[in-house]
């Protein structure tokens, strides 16, 4: 039989039974709508995540002490203080592909500033900072080298720090205090947002890193350098000929180099096994949703067992009958498969809506889960096609 | 060629330990434009016959030849395919598809023709339900018409792939004397154009109206001969039309 008509013939019948054929694909509809959801919900996840970590800064390499194996036990970040200044200027001075460098002191304490105080994060870095985290300033100016220089008490603050600290008014050129000394501010940070971690960035104040150390943290060492090239192409390059530089310089590998993109696949496969867990749970229904329609096709081949009996005697072979019902239930997984997308897009949809995350259904997506509910309906209709397909004509004839 | 030319035809059932020996040794020829009735008890294996001679099922032993075919050794797809292509079927029970046209009821068998021959199935099929006097209940479904039309839309199933025969298995089991009556003068009708016809049943009245009348009796042909008194159907319509009047 042609195709067009066998696909006719199994319409025809799941219209002579719709309640009965709405009810069996009901099952297919939630599997695939919920497959949906959940790898729409988790592939948002991970282009958030993204997104949070290119907005850390392009072309980033993060140079933090430790973490090395030694003795194959491997030490924790930060437990040696072996990242100094004199690493920096090193890298500075020496490295061909390394653009811009900052060391970072990190200090939390309380600022105090025109209507209030607020405890934040306080960062000493060095100019290159804004380079490195592409990070312009939406009023006022960057501190210069100058500043750095000379220790000057200057500080840019992050947009959630001026909006606590001077709502409703332009922060730059007024004065706070940070534990016992008075920082004039020279600008304010354009808002980026949350970090990858779920932080807010903008809660931060920057300044020289000089100044920081001789009034915050009068410690050496270094936590963390942040570094950056002209191309992201050079990172890789440029990772290698900072480790090298610092190995000259410590005689040991105590320091870990890392990039951006490092720390984004950590992350996304992180994200990736969330989603591909929910993916199996919500799969499951999809398999209960199979056997939904295995069990209305075994139903449905006792029923018109006469019917086959007729058909199989006016000289349909056994292979027509199997594919008029093995049609008859791919037919019903591709329309559930249909509805179900509708219904998971929608959903997907709704559910980004509340949540303010950004749900992705790619085309791909919607082909597979499509293509997956056909050969959904192909998997648990050929059982009963082919008991279909295997009665005795005579018999079939007989059975009342 | 004949039409129909069994040899010693053996079918054994076999249940378990016990054998139940349904035909013991048939020779039927059957020539083309004959219309054959094979009567018999419940019993009396003419039921096992029709379903060897429908190429339903496989003999124990024995040949049998359908048009020129030989039917020992097919396989289940061979025998579906001798059965669309050379047998028209007619059942006691109609056995029309519900819910389904009767145009679409006698396209059927064409749809599962697979000579691959390009033809206009619904012409063909209105055509076929003309010729059986339904050319207007073309899109009627089965529950839509009474047993004597279900019974032509059945025989028109039969007759559209050009069978080499008619093969009618107690076609008027159903239908009250008139419509049976009726049917029978159909089968006349076709048999003169020079339609083969074999026609199961067990009601002597009904026998009369074939040229030639096969009696099976345990599992054997008891007796093979021309009808005596062969009655004609139309005419026996015109008398009982009188009689109602």
């Amino acid at each position: 039989m042609k195709t067009k008509t066998l696909v006719k013939l199994a319409t025809q019948s799941i219209q002579k039974n719709k309640m009965r054929a709405a009810l069996t694909m009901l099952g297919i509809i939630i599997g695939v709508a919920a497959v949906l959801v959940m790898v729409g919900v988790g592939y948002g996840a991970r282009s958030r995540i993204r997104q949070q970590i290119n907005s850390l800064g392009t072309n980033m390499i993060v140079i933090t002490p430790g973490a090395t194996q030694q003795g194959g036990v491997s030490q924790g970040a930060q437990a040696f203080p072996n990242l100094s200044l004199a690493d920096v200027e090193k890298i500075r001075g020496e490295s061909q592909l390394v653009t811009a460098i900052s060391p970072v002191i990190v200090s939390r304490t309380v600022v105090i500033g025109g209507s209030g105080n607020w405890r934040t994060q306080i960062n000493g870095v060095d100019v290159d900072y804004q380079t490195i985290r592409d990070w312009p300033t939406s009023s006022g100016d960057f501190f210069s080298e100058d500043d750095v220089r000379a220790n000057r008490r200057v500080a840019v603050l992050g947009n959630t720090v001026a909006q606590n600290l001077f709502p409703g008014e332009d922060p730059v050129g007024a004065e706070i205090q940070i534990r016992s000394a008075i920082f004039s501010v020279v600008g304010v940070l354009a808002p980026k947002g949350q970090t990858a971690s779920g932080s807010d960035s903008d809660d931060v104040v920057l300044m020289p890193h000089t100044t920081a150390s001789q009034t915050l943290s009068g410690r050496s060492f270094l936590p963390q350098i942040l570094a950056s090239t002209a191309n992201e192409n050079d990172i890789p390059a440029a990772q290698e000929e900072i480790a090298t530089l610092l190995r000259e310089a410590h005689g040991a590998d105590d320091f870990t180099v890392r990039n951006q993109s490092d720390l984004a696949s950590a992350a996304e496969s992180s994200t990736r096994v969330m989603t591909l867990l929910l993916a199996a749970i919500a799969s499951i229904s999809l398999l209960v949703g199979g056997i939904g329609i295995m069990n209305i096709m075994l139903v449905s081949v006792t029923e018109r067992t006469r019917e086959i009996g007729i058909r199989m005697a006016i000289g349909a072979r056994g292979s027509d009958v199997l594919t008029q019902f093995l049609v008859e239930s791919v037919v019903m997984g591709v329309l559930g498969g249909l509805i179900g997308l509708a219904v998971g897009f929608t959903g997907a949809k709704i559910l980004g809506h509340f949540t303010g995350w950004e749900t992705v259904i790619s085309p791909l997506m919607m082909l597979v889960a499509v293509g997956f509910s056909g050969a959904v309906g192909v998997f648990f209709g050929y059982y009963p096609a082919r008991k279909a397909a295997a009665l005795n004509p005579i018999q079939a004839l007989r059975y009342e | 060629m004949s039409v129909i030319r069994t040899e010693k035809l053996v079918k054994t059932y076999v249940t378990g330990t016990t054998e139940v020996h349904a035909l013991r040794g048939v020779d039927l020829n059957v020539e083309p434009g004959e219309f054959v009735a094979i009567m018999g008890t419940s019993g009396s294996g003419k039921s096992t016959l029709m379903n060897l001679l429908g190429c339903l099922d496989t003999a124990t032993s024995g040949s049998y030849e359908i048009d020129g075919v030989s039917v020992e050794g097919l396989d289940r797809n061979q025998l579906a395919d001798l059965r669309n292509q050379k047998i028209g079927f007619v059942f006691q029970g109609f056995n029309l598809l519900p819910r389904t046209s009767a145009l679409e009821n006698v396209e059927l068998p064409m749809l599962y023709d697979r000579r691959g021959r390009k033809r206009d199935t619904r012409a063909l099929a209105a055509a076929a339900l003309e010729r059986v006097g339904l050319g207007d209940r073309l899109e009627h479904q089965p529950s839509e018409l009474s047993g004597g039309q279900q019974q032509r839309v059945a025989i028109a199933r039969a007759l559209v792939t050009e069978p080499a025969l008619i093969l009618a298995d107690e076609p008027t089991g159903n239908l009250d004397t008139h419509t049976s009556i009726e049917v029978m003068a159909l089968f006349q009708e076709l048999n003169e154009q020079g339609i083969t016809v074999i026609l199961v049943t067990h009601e002597p009245d009904i026998a009369a109206y074939a040229k030639r009348i096969v009696e099976v009796r345990d599992g054997r042909i008891r007796r093979d001969g021309p009808v005596r008194n062969r009655r004609a159907a139309s005419a026996d319509l015109l008398v009982a039309e009188e009689e109602v009047a």
